[in-house]
């Protein structure tokens, strides 16, 4: 995989152009996710339909930690980071409307995406099963003496498979440089916290793989990126991974199609309180960052952003019905 | 040329890659300071260092897993599976991660899975199993079982060189059934290439592993009866080799598969679809298999003869087919 070219590598403090940064990529997640839920009512994307609503904090806040040699292995609910990390909007609706010109070219749906000559690698509907290929991944840039972290994500309910524990218990054992965040956001589709671990918290687990661990506000940008970035520089000294949980509510459905009343009214109107969006621009008017113009500019470029990448998926060609046995097999190109 | 025992070849041919190109690396359960449960990867530690010859914790998903996100990254694993068996532990990374990554991405995925696998070791049902069918019936996924030392050597490095995951079906009754020569250095055994290891006109016999030597010596009594069978080395159960089944069964007529992985939806069925379909015309007698039965791997020596095709039931097929 090759390295990306779009995150800037964070410094020690950031800089008010790095606060917008961050500003601008987590509503550049929520208003993509805003027009693909405004199709799929439509009935113009294909399947269920997944969001991050909520939890954009902890896409942005990890991954603007990242320095550019750096790889992730995301998972359904950090569009941001696929974007971040060199993924464009273009590619991103294409890909939701099944398009050729989306990710995997029509052959896998939604958010079932990512890059590999990006550092992106593309997770499967199994949860958790991308955390052993993270390692994996950390594996051979130490094998080659690259001082490369991979950034996964995962949720709750995933911590709870084999995979988990095996991929986890992997990097543990040979220090490997990854950094594993968990999403906690306290629904598994509709199964509960209390329903998914006897643990007090899940940040607990660390200690029994001997890792280190840390917990955080996941709605706090802020709080995400320094976790992360302090994650990132243990495993690229080579001390391994760090479980950084990220306490946060999924507001919305597991996929579009679920309704969630199983979800307790208060608990979602305590949320909503806490929007990590609204939260931030508060932050920033108070501070001076967010002007009223740099408000309008930013909220503009993002509009003209999915407006320009929505046309441009629209008229990217359904995949051709002959093209459907292409593709299994790698050719002898050699890697 | 040196004579070598089917082990021997493995080693050699991993010796081989890993001096070859530094992006081949080793990594499985008790293969570093152990040297492998078989001692395949004996002294590897030594010549190559623990990056390269990697004890791994006991966890196939994880290892397999390793594996998949090592060669993402442009490196070449052999991840060894202590007993083909194991790797119902890390099904979702075989048939979900590695198998679809291509067709999703358009990009490579160098790896190779070593699977120790098959019976007459006294391993009973959980390992002895013949698992080839599950991943022959995945696309995306190759799958290559020698039966001689030469193309132990030949098919692991041509799975190495492949841009494609590649499970490697290596017999364990086969590690020191023989010795035979072997190419020294780089050689391939080209992956979807079957091979007549003994021609003949009356009918056509379709083996692989440890049953095609079972075979070999059935087709040699038969020979001496004056049945002159056509004996084919399958060598890759994905892809198979269409052309060259066809063309045998075309040419004589009449088939019989024979395998050690029980009889229903086993490789066997495919190759007697397959001719049924392509080659009914040439046809003149039904396909025949003959395979394990439909049961676990049974541990007593007794029930394994009895559960295993013996080669007396091979001859008697091979007579019932050519009277037919």
């Amino acid at each position: 995989m090759g390295a990306t070219r779009t995150t800037p590598a964070a410094g020690e403090i950031l800089s008010p152009h790095d606060l917008l940064q961050m500003l601008y990529y987590m509503r550049l997640q929520r208003a993509v996710e805003d027009r693909a839920v405004k199709l799929y009512y439509q009935g113009r994307i294909p399947g269920a339909y997944f969001t991050g609503w909520g939890h954009e904090a902890i896409a942005v806040g990890a991954t603007y930690a990242l320095g550019p040699q750096d790889l992730v292995a995301p998972m359904h609910r950090d569009l941001a980071a696929y974007i971040m990390r060199g993924i464009s909007v273009r590619r991103v609706f294409a890909q939701f409307l099944d398009r050729e010109g989306g990710l995997t070219r029509g052959r896998d749906g939604n958010i079932h995406m990512g890059d590999p000559r990006l550092g992106i690698f593309p997770f499967i509907s199994h949860m958790a099963a991308s955390v052993p290929v993270a390692a994996g991944m950390a594996l051979a840039c130490r094998q080659r003496g690259e001082a490369r972290v991979v950034l996964t994500f995962f949720g709750d309910g995933a911590t709870s498979t084999g995979a988990w524990h095996e991929g986890v218990n992997f990097a543990a054992v040979f220090r490997l440089p990854v950094v594993l965040v968990l999403e906690n956001n306290q629904y598994a589709y509709s199964t509960p916290l209390d329903h998914q671990t006897a643990c007090r918290a899940f940040v607990d687990k660390a200690v029994g793989y001997g890792i280190a661990g840390v917990a955080v506000d996941g709605n706090d940008v802020l709080a995400v990126y320094e976790a992360a970035r302090g994650a990132v520089a243990h495993a690229r000294e080579g001390h391994g991974p760090t479980l950084i949980e990220c306490r946060t509510m999924r507001v919305r459905g597991h996929s579009e199609a679920d309704k969630f009343s199983y979800v307790p009214k208060a608990l979602l109107d305590e949320w909503a309180a806490r929007d990590p969006i609204a939260l931030f621009e508060r932050r920033l008017q108070s501070e001076g960052h967010l002007t009223p113009d740099a408000d309008r500019a930013m909220q503009e470029g993002i509009a003209a952003e999915i407006e320009e990448g929505l046309a441009w998926a629209e008229a990217s060609p359904e995949p051709a019905p002959e093209s459907v046995t292409e593709g299994v097999f790698a050719e002898d190109e050699g890697t | 040329m040196p004579e070598l025992t089917y082990l021997e070849a493995i080693r050699d041919g991993l010796l081989e890659a890993m001096h070859r190109d530094p992006r081949v690396f080793v990594i499985g359960e008790d293969i570093a300071t152990y040297g492998g449960a078989f001692g395949i990867t004996r002294g590897f530690l030594e010549e190559f260092g623990p990056e390269r010859v990697i004890d791994a914790p006991l966890a196939e998903a994880a290892n397999v897993g390793a594996g998949i996100g090592a060669a993402v990254m442009g490196m070449r694993p052999v991840v060894e599976l202590q007993f083909a068996d194991f790797i119902s532990d890390a099904f979702t990374q075989v048939v979900n991660m590695a198998a679809k990554f291509h067709w999703r991405t358009g990009c490579a995925l160098p790896l190779v899975l070593r699977m120790p696998y098959g019976g007459d070791v006294k391993g009973g049902p959980f390992h002895s199993g013949c698992m080839e069918a599950w991943f022959a019936h995945t696309p995306g996924l190759k799958v290559v079982a020698p039966a001689f030392p030469e193309d132990a050597k030949g098919l692991l490095l041509a799975a190495i060189r492949d841009p494609n995951p590649v499970l490697f079906f290596e017999h364990k009754h086969l590690y020191r059934y023989q010795r035979a020569e072997v190419p020294a250095g780089e050689y391939l055994t080209p992956i979807g290439r079957a091979r007549i290891v003994r021609e003949g006109g009356t009918l056509s016999l379709f083996s692989y592993g440890w049953m095609l030597h079972k075979c070999l010596a059935a087709v040699e009594t038969a020979a001496g009866e004056g049945i002159s069978a056509e004996l084919i080395d399958l060598r890759s159960l994905a892809p198979l080799d269409r052309a060259a089944i066809l063309t045998s069964a075309r040419k004589t007529g009449k088939a019989l598969v024979v395998h050690e992985a029980n009889r229903t939806g086993g490789v066997g069925a495919e190759i007697a679809a397959l001719i049924a379909e392509e080659a009914f015309d040439s046809l003149d007698g039904p396909v025949m298999r003959l395979a394990s039965e439909d049961t676990p791997v049974p541990h007593s020596p007794v029930l394994e003869a009895a559960f295993q095709p013996t080669i007396a039931e091979i001859v008697e097929a091979i007579r019932s087919l050519a009277a037919y």
